[in-house]
């Protein structure tokens, strides 16, 4: 039988494929999304993979707050392979004549930097005493390659910028441009000194046959209280990986969504082709072919159909990667190593395969069972059958089938999950509302109203309309595109509402002891306000309760805490704004054991609670506090905080610098900085206001990319009407002409039209916007972690940006049928 | 050859039930040429529909060819038709995405024979078509489709022809053309006709004639020799 039906099938696609080219439109949009996320994801973790060492710096790195390695400590790397040692710190540059300064992150290096990758400089040249930076710098200082530039007590020439250094993602540049100089260079500084927030990195190439497991083990047992943060090529940035597992998740759920939104396509166009058989399948019947066969036959027109545009899917989203690097590599945090990678193409392909399954099995069931007799009926008329329950069983399991590879396919499961649920939610509300718009037409289109508004009407709610299938995939698009639109919009909102007035100018840290009398002369001289200052030593937690950190179970949301070295303060009394939420403050003269005022959010990230300990690590010395009390930290007013803060004599001999927080007058910002660090070059001064621009910038950078993303989806649903109009385009045609022939002018039908499209998409946006708010709601709440406010205008704006794309395409599509002249028509039909 | 007893057909419309059969009694001999006869809504196509097994009855009994069609499934229905029944309509009804060779060897190659591609060029020759062999309906004229339909009608050599106003679609001279070939085909082959029609010149053609009105037999006549 198989034969014959593919025999069949061959021939039949010879002719007019009514309908299938949407399948295959919809589903290679989808699959293609889908591909190509996973394929830059892959890329990108095979860069992660491949280049882990030079990414890392090494195959192992030690880092050390705010002392240097001893010598018996570089000694006993040593025996383990080649060592290389950096120094990194934050410090003014400024041009010698003083005129313009901005802060740098320095990075001193010995000879044998970087010890896997490449540096790469431009001129290539030696630095030998002077220094190379990226280019920003210049611009921001006005100064040219072969200039000097003045940091601290050295001045030093500008020999090359950078144009590559292989480990920035292990120790990135957060507030400045990256300087790069060598070891002799930042002593001549002079800012190396105690208290100074400096890391020291101890970088190893190990030598042959010398594991880092081993490595870390030995060092651990020789050094136990070195304080220092481990890391091996393996785990090079765990924070890229934390990126992509989210990247990844919202990109292929995006990509889930647009071929599910697809998928009312690939069932209108499945239906539209298979309606267009329905007298081949009639006529099959009647010279005696079985409905196994016929279906058969169909079923595999429809599935090569589909396998051609799960193929184009496929090529197109194996191939999008690069385009995507070659257009917008640089706001990549890696260089993504591209090329054709199975996993991702199987899994776009399973999700294509399922999605395409779904949805044409139940019109396949349906076409089946057309009957021989039909041939002699109108064909047109309303035919409800039900497909056979074998289609339907399909279709269910296909369905099932693709929440459950959603779900398992996906780096964070209950978060798919989720996704899956709310997504389910959301088709059967829009579901429901196509059916009550159609409804709510047909009750309309009986009503004596104004003729455009009645030929709307039951343009909306004849037999056959596309009103659900419509109203199902672009209200789908549209609430992805609100969601996204609505995240954004209040991340930026978050930032910019950060700004008012209590947030400081400044932060200015490395003030040591014997400056703090001048900073504080200098910033009042300038006009600055609102001093804030805290003593502050780096530290790191090495344990938790009494728990290595790395046995304990820390939720995701903490972990930032033990990555790295933190600020620790000490105080006698609680800071001004402190709102403690469990435990009591110590007394102003305590004088006991260390005792620490916690986050709260992070004892609960860490599980412990008022009486637990947890221990820092502070230049080598480990120190364990009782938790005294826990703190509810606004970290958004930008004022200073500190996670921990110890009691008074915990860190007691232990070298401190003061960290504070100044407010400039309006327009005395350069004034204040200027006053400062000329009198105290050691000091680094922070712009608070540069720094939110540049997480600004951040946020919009990926709200930009993610609504590129999830436009996607809206496009998919556009595409779904374009093929939903296709199919309805004879029927208009001769509706119009009909109309034309009666006397209705060519304004009636565009307004008729106009009206149509009016009425679907904003029942269909008043939904969306209302669903994506919810989506926006809870990806804010329970995911971001961040502040939910409802924000009409932008809602608004992307609502009403998609739904011009839909009219766009509405009118254009339905133009044809309403220009098309009338005895043409009736000539040739 | 074809035995209806008190046949009943009532459909489902959206004004409530319609009787479209209400008791009809025919036997057709094998071998035997019958024009049914009647005004349009008297159930002549509705009972060329069940008497191939296409529709079945809400009651009474049809046996074709010995076989009661209403103890069969579906599939049953479908080899019956295969291995027995020709069926000729008036607006031609051939597949649009095959050519005229591929119309014609449907019903061999539904039948699993072999050498149905052959038997089909044959076929369309005899009915003056083989230049036309690699045509889509499309680009055939309207007397040249029913040509091919009746080569299909009649390839698979079935005992029971049903021919649905074969000429209805067609201008007079053309029409007279396809039902000298349908009646000369029909000669060589020794089946059983059921040929439904306006035309009373064209009934006058068959041995008998059977009219229906109202879902009713209405009157029978031999044809006068």
């Amino acid at each position: 039988m198989i034969r014959l039906a593919l025999r069949l099938a061959f021939r039949d696609l010879r002719g007019a494929l009514n309908g299938l080219g949407w399948v295959v439109a919809c589903l290679a949009l989808g699959v293609a999304a889908i591909a190509a996320a996973g394929s830059l994801d892959a890329g990108l973790r095979r860069t992660l993979a491949e280049d882990g060492r030079s990414l890392l710096g090494g195959d192992m790195v030690f880092r050390l707050a705010q002392r240097p390695a001893s010598t018996a400590e570089t000694a006993f790397l040593r025996e383990f392979g080649t060592l290389s040692e950096a120094t990194e710190m934050r410090a003014m540059a400024r041009r010698p004549d003083a005129g313009t300064q901005t802060l740098v992150e320095i990075k001193a290096v010995d000879g044998r930097y970087p010890l896997y990758g490449q540096l790469r400089l431009d001129p290539a040249v030696e630095l030998g005493r002077g220094v190379a930076c990226d280019p920003n710098l210049l611009d921001r200082l006005g100064v040219a390659v072969g200039e000097p530039i003045v940091i601290g007590a050295a001045t030093f020439t500008v020999r090359a910028v950078i144009t590559g250094e292989p480990d920035r993602i292990a120790s990135p540049v957060t507030f400045g441009p990256r300087l790069l100089m060598d070891g002799a260079g930042l002593a001549a500084t002079g800012l190396v000194q105690e208290g100074s927030m400096i890391r020291h990195l101890l970088m190893l190439r190990l030598a042959a046959g010398v594991s880092a497991d081993e490595v870390r083990t030995a060092a651990g047992e020789r050094f136990p209280s070195a304080g220092w943060q481990i890391q091996d090529s393996r785990q090079a940035a765990p924070g890229l990986v934390r990126f992509l597992d989210n990247m990844a998740l919202f990109l292929t759920l995006v990509g889930l969504t647009a071929l599910l939104v697809g998928g009312i396509g690939v069932a209108t166009g499945a239906r539209a082709f298979l309606d267009s058989r329905r007298a081949t399948v009639a006529i099959l019947k009647c010279l005696g072919a079985s409905q196994r066969l016929i279906v058969a036959a169909l079923g595999l027109e429809v599935a090569a159909l589909s396998g051609l545009g799960i193929v184009l899917g496929l090529a197109a989203g194996a191939a999008l990667p690069a385009l995507l690097v070659a257009l917008a590599g640089d706001s990549l945090p890696i260089a993504a190593r591209l090329g054709l990678f199975w996993r991702p193409l199987v899994l776009a392909a399973l999700f294509g395969g399922l999605t395409g399954l779904a949805f044409t099995a139940w019109p396949l069931g349906r076409a089946g069972r057309v009957p021989a007799a039909a041939l002699l009926r109108d064909i047109v008329a309303a035919d409800r059958r039900r497909p056979s329950l074998a289609a339907i069983s399909v279709s269910a399991a296909a369905v099932t089938g693709l929440a459950a590879l959603a779900v398992v396919s996906a780096a964070d499961r209950p978060l798919a999950a989720w996704f899956v649920a709310g997504t389910a939610v959301c088709l059967g509300l829009f579901a429901l509302a196509g059916v009550a718009l159609a409804r709510l037409a047909r009750r309309a289109a009986g009503r004596a109203l104004a003729l455009p508004l009645r030929l709307a009407a039951s343009s909306l709610s004849r037999p056959g309309a596309a009103t659900q299938g419509v109203v199902l995939s672009l209200g789908l698009g549209l609430t992805v595109l609100a969601a996204v639109g609505l995240v954004e919009a209040n991340l930026a909102d978050e930032i910019d509402r950060r700004l008012p007035a209590e947030a400081p100018s400044f932060f200015f840290i490395d003030i040591q002891d014997d400056q703090v009398a001048a900073f504080d002369a200098a910033v009042a001289a300038a006009g600055g306000s609102a001093v804030k200052r805290a003593p502050m030593v780096r530290g790191r937690v090495t344990a938790i309760d009494g728990q290595a950190v790395e046995r304990r179970d820390i939720a995701p949301g903490a972990r930032w805490a033990v990555q790295g070295d933190r600020g620790l303060s000490v105080a006698a009394r609680p800071p001004d704004d402190a709102k403690v939420v469990a435990g009591g403050w110590w007394p102003p003269d305590y004088a006991g054991p260390p005792l620490v005022s916690l986050d709260a959010g992070i004892a609960r990230g860490f599980g412990l609670g008022v009486g637990q300990s947890i221990t820092v690590n502070v230049l080598g010395r480990e120190v364990t506090a009782k938790i005294a009390n826990l703190r509810e930290i606004d970290w958004s007013s930008l004022a200073m905080n500190f996670t921990f803060i110890l009691s008074p004599d915990a860190l007691a001999g232990a070298p401190r610098s003061w960290i504070a927080t100044v407010h400039a007058p309006p327009g005395g910002e350069a004034a204040v900085e200027r006053a400062v660090t000329r009198r105290l070059p050691s000091v680094s001064a922070i712009r608070v206001k540069e720094a939110l621009v540049q997480a600004r910038h951040l946020v919009e950078g990926v709200a930009t990319a993610m609504k590129a993303a999830a436009a996607v989806t809206l496009a998919a649903g556009a595409l779904v009407l374009a093929g939903a109009i296709a199919a309805g385009q004879r029927r208009r045609v001769h509706e119009a002409v009909l109309l034309k022939v009666l006397g209705a002018a060519r304004r009636d039908l565009v307004r008729a039209v106009g009206l149509e499209y009016a009425l679907l998409g904003g029942a269909t946006g008043l939904l969306a916007a209302l669903l994506g708010s919810a989506a926006a709601w809870a990806l804010l709440t329970f995911v971001l972690k961040a502040d939910w406010r409802f924000l009409p205008g932008p809602l608004a704006a992307t609502v009403a940006a998609g739904l011009s794309a839909v009219a766009v395409t509405g009118v254009v599509g339905t133009w044809r049928a309403l220009r098309t002249s009338v005895a043409d028509h009736l000539r040739h039909d | 050859m074809v035995k209806l007893r008190d046949l009943r057909l009532k459909l489902a419309s959206p004004a409530g039930e319609v009787n479209i059969l209400q008791g009809i009694d025919l036997t057709v001999e094998a071998g035997e040429t019958v024009a049914v006869v009647g005004p349009s809504g008297s159930g002549k196509s509705t009972m060329m529909m069940v008497v191939a097994g296409l529709e079945r009855p809400t009651g009474g009994s049809v046996t074709v060819a010995g076989l009661d069609l209403g103890t069969v499934d579906e599939d049953g229905l479908a080899k019956f038709r295969r291995r027995n029944v020709g069926i000729v309509f008036q607006s031609f009804h051939l597949i649009p995405t095959m050519t005229a060779l591929e119309n014609v060897a449907v019903p061999l190659e539904l039948a699993r024979q072999a050498g149905a591609r052959a038997a089909a060029a044959e076929m369309l020759e005899r009915v003056g078509l083989s230049h036309r062999l690699t045509h889509y309906p499309g680009q055939l004229s309207g007397g040249e489709q029913q040509r091919v339909a009746l080569a299909r009608a009649f390839v698979a050599r079935p005992r029971l022809l049903l021919a649905d106003e074969p000429t209805g679609n067609l201008d007079h001279a053309t029409g007279q053309a396809v039902i000298d070939l349908l009646f000369s085909l029909h000669g060589e082959s020794a089946a059983t006709l059921l040929l439904i029609t306006h035309d009373p010149m064209l009934a006058a053609r068959c041995a008998r004639t059977v009219r229906l009105a109202d879902g009713r037999i209405a009157a029978a006549a031999e044809a006068v020799p």
